[in-house]
């Protein structure tokens, strides 16, 4: 199973209760997927900054003096603000290709979440509810959310195994089904070059889109090559800086219900994730056609 | 009647309750309050009562149901009235995929689209769905009628036996051993019957029948080699 929730708002007002929303919806669908959890928020961005989120199993100690290590490496002005296991971090734009080898030095052992300028990832193995109030995640705000609860089917239960995958500057993938060729794509993707991690299928899957728009694709184009080349079950669900789109298989035995109204667009892997969002007795409710891609964009 | 908060009252209570429902049962008609999105409300039911509820429910909402009359003010997530047995399910907004699934006999109808799926090895049920329904509909549907007041999409009737389909609509594509069949007098009379039983004004004359061509029931010896 896995389940799968997303929102993305038009009214500015209710920017504040995202995190909240969202914490919610996602609460919801913890029967779909009790093993860990995810969110990403699209929160606003600082003009010339970029921003990171970075994860590390000993955060107590590996995130402490390392803005003051960072901004001696980086030679500009680094900050980091810790959240339990994670970190967002934030420095100047010019410096952006330099932080992951930065980090890397000095010490490897904490990972890179997301990249971007306005996306945080926060993810770890436990129920949604705790892993939300880890993260304090009910507090956030932010433009756009999606957030994912797995039940894991192809791989370990980790940290890295969880939902969201960061796929580029901005973007990520959050995935409910089960990929059947991930293994030849993996050895494939790493013959390319492309920096795979784990054993798990979903990451596969959002290498496959980094490595297509690496090569020129739009994230349209990518989702679209995805229906040919990933093999198995998927229900997609991609944020970006704009916005979020959604894509199922041909199949489309994984469910997904969207509702629309005029203060926002919202996702869920069963209707049950929406109930209680703002007015959602008047919101037009559907599913999303197999093998289609949809986007919306602020 | 008997109004039943379900928010409040929990699954369980609601479904031992509707169980606990027998041929005689005085208390005929029940009202379910707040199923937001709830799964198997409804669930099992084998008595002649009528169950409104109000707003939209989860997974197999009605699921074998015998004797009930099932009234959904809203819309239902997959599998409502899957195997159901007899009686009747009733849906006001739209069904995800696999309504009806394998059941056995009763109507199910759906007022708005019906998703993939639709009648998935249906085996004497008959649904009339007012809207669209989705790919792969009536796929292995041995007997019943299922009923299309718009267009079916991809696949319909794949791998069919003897459950025949109705199409006012445009058809995406049709399964393998699925074809268009001549509509004789009979048809328009249990077309005229099914669509009255489900309040339903279009015509029986604008339907087109689609059922097996029979070419899989038996082995082909041409395809030995493929063995």
């Amino acid at each position: 199973m896995c389940g799968i929730v997303g929102l993305f708002l038009k009214d500015a007002s209710l920017e504040i209760s995202l995190g909240n929303l969202l914490s919610e919806m996602l609460v919801t669908m913890t029967d779909r997927g009790p093993d860990s959890a995810g969110i990403a928020i699209y929160a606003q961005k600082e003009s010339g900054r970029s921003k990171f989120t970075i994860q590390s199993d000993d955060s107590g100690h590996a995130f402490n003096d390392l803005h003051k290590e960072l901004t001696k490496s980086l030679g500009c002005k680094v900050n980091v603000q810790v959240n339990n296991t994670h970190a967002v971090v934030t420095l100047d734009e010019g410096a952006t290709n330099k932080f992951p080898e930065a980090l890397k030095s000095i010490n490897p052992q904490i990972r890179i979440m997301s990249l971007g300028s306005s996306l945080e990832i926060y993810k770890e193995v436990g129920l949604p509810k705790n892993v939300i109030q880890r993260f304090n995640i009910s507090k956030m705000s932010g433009r756009h959310g999606i957030g994912h609860t797995r039940m894991a089917t192809e791989s370990a239960v980790t940290t890295m195994g969880a939902h969201p995958f960061n796929t580029g500057l901005d973007q990520c993938l959050v995935h409910n089904g089960s990929l059947s060729n991930h293994n030849s794509l993996r050895r494939r993707l790493r013959r390319e070059g492309v920096h795979i991690e784990t054993e798990n299928d979903t990451e596969v899957g959002a290498a496959y889109l980094t490595w297509k728009m690496q090569n020129g694709a739009s994230l349209d184009e990518a989702l679209q090559s995805s229906l040919e080349n990933l093999d198995g079950f998927f229900t997609f669900v991609v944020g970006t800086e704009d916005g979020f789109g959604v894509v199922r298989d041909p199949i489309a035995c994984k469910p997904a219900v969207m509702a629309e109204t005029d203060q926002y667009v919202a996702f869920g892997s069963e209707y049950r994730a929406l109930v209680n969002l703002p007015e959602i007795e008047r919101a037009q409710v559907w599913e999303p056609e197999p093998a289609t891609v949809y986007f919306w964009k602020h | 009647m008997l109004k039943f908060d379900l928010q409040e009252m929990g699954l369980r209570k609601l479904n031992n309750a509707l169980h606990d429902q027998k041929e005689n049962t005085n208390q005929t008609i029940w009202e379910i309050i707040n199923p937001k999105g709830s799964h198997a409300i409804a669930v099992g039911i084998d008595a002649p009562i009528e169950v409104n509820i109000k707003g939209s429910t989860g997974y197999y909402c009605g699921g074998m149901n015998k004797q009930a009359i099932i009234n959904v003010k809203g819309s239902v997530g997959p599998g409502v009235a899957e195997n159901m047995m007899s009686g009747k399910v009733v849906v006001e907004g739209d069904a995800s995929q696999y309504a009806g699934a394998t059941g056995h006999g009763g109507l199910l109808v759906i007022k708005g689209n019906a998703s993939s799926r639709c009648g998935i090895s249906m085996k004497g049920i008959n649904i009339v769905v007012h809207g669209n329904i989705g790919h792969m509909s009536a796929f292995m549907a041995q007997s019943g009628n299922l009923v299309v007041c718009g267009d079916a999409g991809d696949a319909l009737g794949d791998s069919l036996y003897e459950a025949k389909l109705f199409v006012r609509g445009s058809v995406k594509s049709l399964g393998a051993d699925c074809e268009e069949k001549e509509m004789r007098p009979e048809h328009i009379e249990l077309l005229k019957y099914l669509l009255s039983e489900s309040e339903c004004d279009a015509k029986p004359e604008e339907f087109s029948r689609y059922g097996s061509a029979r070419t899989l029931y038996n082995f082909n010896i041409d395809n030995s080699d493929a063995y």
